[in-house]
């Protein structure tokens, strides 16, 4: 069959069998690698890209379902201005917090990071467990990536800049 | 959160970059999904590969007629073990097994449930994946065995029949007067634990591309691997030369924690780009990954006994541990190994038995798992330290610290041979106990059972032997002669006076680049951001032994420090020539200049001369700025004697104290309160060390309450999903609280101690401490992990009926 779907602001279109999914879309028909296959089966959010907006698994959705959604992947993850080399403000305080080791859940985990401060600028700790509960993470026991998270919602408030905004 | 409590000075220089907090350089990549990962590698023309599984634990594999799926379009290949068997070697296991042979492919018979008896090579991983139902497989059940002490019986079904016995090793040691001590002592107690069979489970995966160029005569190999050795097992499989096979090490490797080991992945996808002349590429599902990656972690049975006296001394101990290895020798044998290197803990213990053994069974093989075998065995010598405090009334912390090696004792020579570097255990139990607030914690204990749930505080103790040179191998079998476990790191400062280092390994998230970088910059003075960190591969390599055993702050960090400092030697020696004064006249001031009597030459100076101006250069000097270095491990280098030998040069210490709850009727234990004391010596980026620490705990939490590899009577695993193979997320690990403190090691450049498996070491020890507190009341007691909800809800119900039975 053939679909076309809005991936990063851009149309891709390709003839697919019904039964691939979005993320091997993702991966192998637009060529985005930056989302990454765990389980397979929904439960790690390794695969995490937004679809309209909000984060969703893209190994349990297929391609097809996905056509006419807009589908935004880690490459995009502060819209497209962004110069390849730079860091959106999230990105930059998993770097700042090392709220990562491997790399591999990263990309999910700064999504859902987007997802929640898009919805709430100042959550608790709490709160920013909860958001990513949904995503596994082997290597860093999630401390770094809640101090990550909450680092970003600070920096997204503004708090970060000097008191005379020079 | 970190709450860094203060040390010790670091010794008494002041590092410009060392210990201090500065980022990650691999981290820009990640952030943005740029990491390369082996799925992301793309070749034109690649075949796929899936891999068909037998659902018997053992069975004789009579037929396998693949004609049909041979028809299908896309269908490029079917391989079974048969054909293997004539083509390449057994793979190697480091044992004196001859008759355990191993090959990637079941071999006339399987050995346990979904161990994959043929792989189907097609255009697709989806069409390969089709082909499998289309084949099919005949086979004749055979009597399986699951249980260790079942396998050691004589009546027991062989895994490996040619092999004569289903034991892959026993070995009994006895250090010092044990029977003199026991006799002397005035009580002793016994027990059994047991460690449940779980595993690291990274996030990604295993995954490996082969490349077979016939014109070069070339194997290349790029894997998802954390493995000792790859390219050389590789090409001794295959009857390959040693340079026939080039395994890329610029992989980012997605998780690993020891268990990546690919070998039978490796030499199956290696044979087939040979056979096929294709790119061909195996990228594990969850599935095959879970119950035929051959990646479980040890399962372990414990006897133990202790000999102590009625002040709290405990004298000496006697243990015997039996491993189940599953259905092939892999690296679980020499899991009973390491723990030898600290088997009497931080603790005065002065004799000990102890007796090692390993057996096959018809489950899945085991792969190394952070610690090597020293989790379980702290499990064990945790557990009889509570005992221990429970028998004689004493307070289970303050019999620690009547046992704990003294910090002017260091260096403490252990009964197993091993000579312990440094530590001030009594310390960091006092800052762990202030930054807990522990009159506090007991509070909130006591306050939680008054208010009707269970609560329980649990303490653990734990030393994380660290930079080893794999002399365990020596230790179990007589005929290995293992002695070294080098490391290697190549510089080269080209012509425009910046800094590339060469490290020889895969990374799998442990920060090398940023390590490296920052040994470098901190003996040559540069700033660590500049100097480009780069893995080449295998034959452009020197030689190395990847990330394993919690050695590359010390080994990689040492290689990195030594070549660096070769490089100022001569950089000193060049501008010694210039100034015409004596080398030990120069002082170097890093990146900026060098100056004596007042003179100075700068920095693009030393490089001219050294790329361009050889008449600059002292007489006899090579020109080019460049050097290397292959570092043996300190303390490291000689031969067991006697049942003894020296096996590790640092040793890191960790303190855990908890504070668990649980609804008795629940049973789901929740922790409340998590505090850590760790000395890793001299810490090389304190970001990465705090990472490895908590992530170590989240992974202990997992095995002390969810994580295990269970399989039911019939042999079948039962945990073969994300869905019921239950790791922790972000609700299961609390805030954790780490106090660090550095004593340094006197056996480093820095002093800096190894601390890739912290955390993880003494965590499922801490948490079972806190739930047989809970319950101590009830005079019931958990003596196997994962300690599961349901476990402890059916045994507080049993215990509460029972009494009201009997009341």
């Amino acid at each position: 069959m053939n679909i076309t779907i809005d991936i990063n602001g851009k149309n891709v279109s390709a003839a697919i069998e019904p039964r691939v999914t979005l993320l091997d879309f993702v991966r192998d028909v637009a060529g985005l690698k930056g989302t990454h296959a765990g389980c397979e089966h929904g439960v790690c959010g390794a695969c995490t890209i937004l679809l309209d907006g909000e984060a969703v698994r893209s190994c349990l959705i297929l391609a097809a379902q996905a056509e006419g959604s807009q589908i935004t992947t880690i490459e995009a993850v502060d819209g497209t201005a962004r110069q390849p080399g730079e860091l959106s403000v999230i990105q930059d305080a998993f770097c700042e917090a090392h709220g990562l080791q491997c790399g591999y859940c990263t990309p999910g985990m700064v999504l859902a990071a987007k997802t929640l401060l898009q919805h709430n600028p100042t959550p608790s700790r709490e709160q920013v467990r909860e958001a990513i509960s949904g995503n596994m993470c082997r290597c860093t026991g999630y401390v770094q990536i809640i101090d990550a998270i909450m680092l970003a919602a600070e920096r997204l408030q503004g708090r970060n800049q000097p008191a005379n905004g020079a | 959160m970190v709450h860094d409590m203060g040390s010790k000075p670091m010794r008494d220089k002041k590092y410009r970059f060392l210990s201090q907090p500065r980022r990650v350089v691999e981290d820009r990549r990640f952030v943005a999904g740029k990491g390369k990962y082996i799925a992301d590698y793309d070749r034109a023309d690649m075949a796929h590969v899936a891999l068909m599984p037998c659902h018997l634990p053992a069975a004789r594999i009579d037929a396998i007629d693949a004609s049909a799926a041979l028809d299908m379009l896309g269908v490029i290949d079917v391989v079974t073990g048969a054909e293997l068997v004539a083509a390449i070697d057994p793979l190697m296991n480091g044992l004196d097994t001859p008759k355990v042979r191993r090959y990637p492919l079941a071999v006339g018979q399987v050995r346990y449930a979904g161990e994959w008896v043929c792989a189907v090579i097609a255009e697709s991983r989806a069409i390969a994946e089709d082909a499998i139902e289309h084949i099919r497989l005949e086979t004749t059940a055979l009597p399986y065995v699951l249980d260790p002490e079942q396998a050691l019986r004589d009546d027991s079904p062989l895994v490996h029949p040619d092999h004569n016995s289903n034991v892959l090793l026993d070995k009994k040691f006895v250090w010092g007067p044990v029977d003199d001590d026991f006799a002397a002592a005035d009580h002793q107690l016994n027990f059994c634990v047991t460690w449940g069979r779980n595993s690291t489970v990274p996030i990604e995966t295993f995954g490996v591309v082969a490349e077979w160029n016939a014109w070069e005569q070339m194997l290349d190999i790029r894997a998802s691997v954390q493995m000792p050795k790859y390219a050389d097992q590789i090409a001794h499989a295959l009857g390959l030369a040693g340079n026939q096979v080039r395994v890329h090490y610029d992989i980012d490797v997605g998780g690993s924690y020891g268990v990546k080991r690919g070998i039978k992945h490796a030499v199956l996808i290696g044979y087939l780009a040979r056979k096929l002349h294709r790119p061909v590429r195996l990228i594990e599902d969850r599935l095959e990954n879970m119950r035929a990656g051959d990646a479980h972690g040890p399962e372990r049975k414990f006897d133990v006994s202790v000999a102590f006296d009625k002040d709290g001394t405990v004298r000496s101990m006697k243990m015997r541990a039996l491993d189940n290895a599953g259905a092939y020798a892999g690296r679980a044998p020499f899991q009973l190994g390491k723990p030898i290197g600290a088997i009497v803990g931080p603790y005065r213990i002065g004799s000990v038995a102890y007796q090692a053994i390993s057996v096959t069974t018809n489950k899945a093989a085991q792969e190394a798992v952070r610690g090597f075998g020293q989790a379980p065995t702290n499990y064990a010598l945790e557990t009889a330290m509570d005992r221990v405090s429970a028998f004689l009334d004493m307070d289970r912390l303050a019999l620690r610290q009547h046992n704990f090696i003294k910090t002017d004792e260091f260096p403490y020579l252990i009964p197993s041979g091993s000579t312990y570097d440094s530590g001030d255990y009594h310390t960091v139990i006092d800052k762990v106990m202030a930054a807990a607030e522990y009159p506090k914690l007991v509070a909130t204990c006591n306050q939680l059972r008054k208010d009707g749930m269970m609560a329980g505080i649990g303490i653990a103790t734990c030393l994380e032997p660290s930079g080893g040179n794999s002399s365990f191998e020596p230790l179990l079998n007589e005929r290995n002669q293992t002695t070294t476990w080098m490391e290697s790191c190549q510089i080269n400062i080209d012509a425009l006076g910046t800094v590339t280092a060469r490290i020889h390994t895969t990374s799998s998230g442990q920060g090398h680049e940023t390590l490296v970088s920052t040994v470098i910059g901190e003996i040559l003075g540069i700033d660590p951001d500049s100097i480009r960190v780069v893995r080449p591969n295998s034959l452009e390599s020197l030689p190395g032994n990847s990330p394993v055993g919690s050695r590359m702050a010390i080994m990689l960090g040492g290689a990195a420090a030594r070549a660096a400092e070769k490089l100022k030697a001569k950089i000193i020696a060049i501008a010694a020539h210039h100034l015409q004064c004596d080398a030990t006249r120069i002082d170097y001031q890093g990146g900026a200049m060098l100056s004596a009597n007042g003179r100075h030459i700068t920095w693009d100076d030393i490089i001219e001369s050294a790329h361009r101006q050889i008449h600059q250069l002292p007489d006899g000097m090579d020109p080019g700025l460049a050097s290397f270095d292959i570092m043996q491990v300190p303390t490291g280098g000689d031969l067991p004697k006697d049942g003894k030998v020296h096996m590790y040069p640092c040793y890191s210490f960790e303190f855990h104290l908890v504070l668990v709850a649980f609804d008795p009727i629940i049973g789901k234990p929740e922790i409340r309160s998590y505090t850590i004391g760790h000395d890793c010596g001299t810490v090389i980026n304190p970001a990465i060390v705090s990472g490895m620490t908590y992530g170590g705990i989240a992974h202990g939490i997992g095995a002390a309450l969810l994580e295990e590899f269970a399989y039911d009577e019939s042999g079948q695993l039962m945990t073969q999903s994300f869905l019921d193979y239950l790791m922790p997320s972000s609700h299961e690990v609390p805030d954790i609280q780490l106090v660090k403190y550095c004593t340094p090691s006197p056996h480093t450049v820095f002093g800096q101690k190894g601390s890739g498996e912290s955390g993880y070491l003494g965590a499922p020890a801490a948490i079972s401490s806190a739930i047989n507190h809970a319950v101590a009341g009830l005079d019931i007691s958990f003596d196997k992990l994962p300690i599961r909800m349901s476990v402890i809800s059916d045994k507080i119900a049993a215990a509460t009926h029972h009494r009201s039975d009997s009341g």
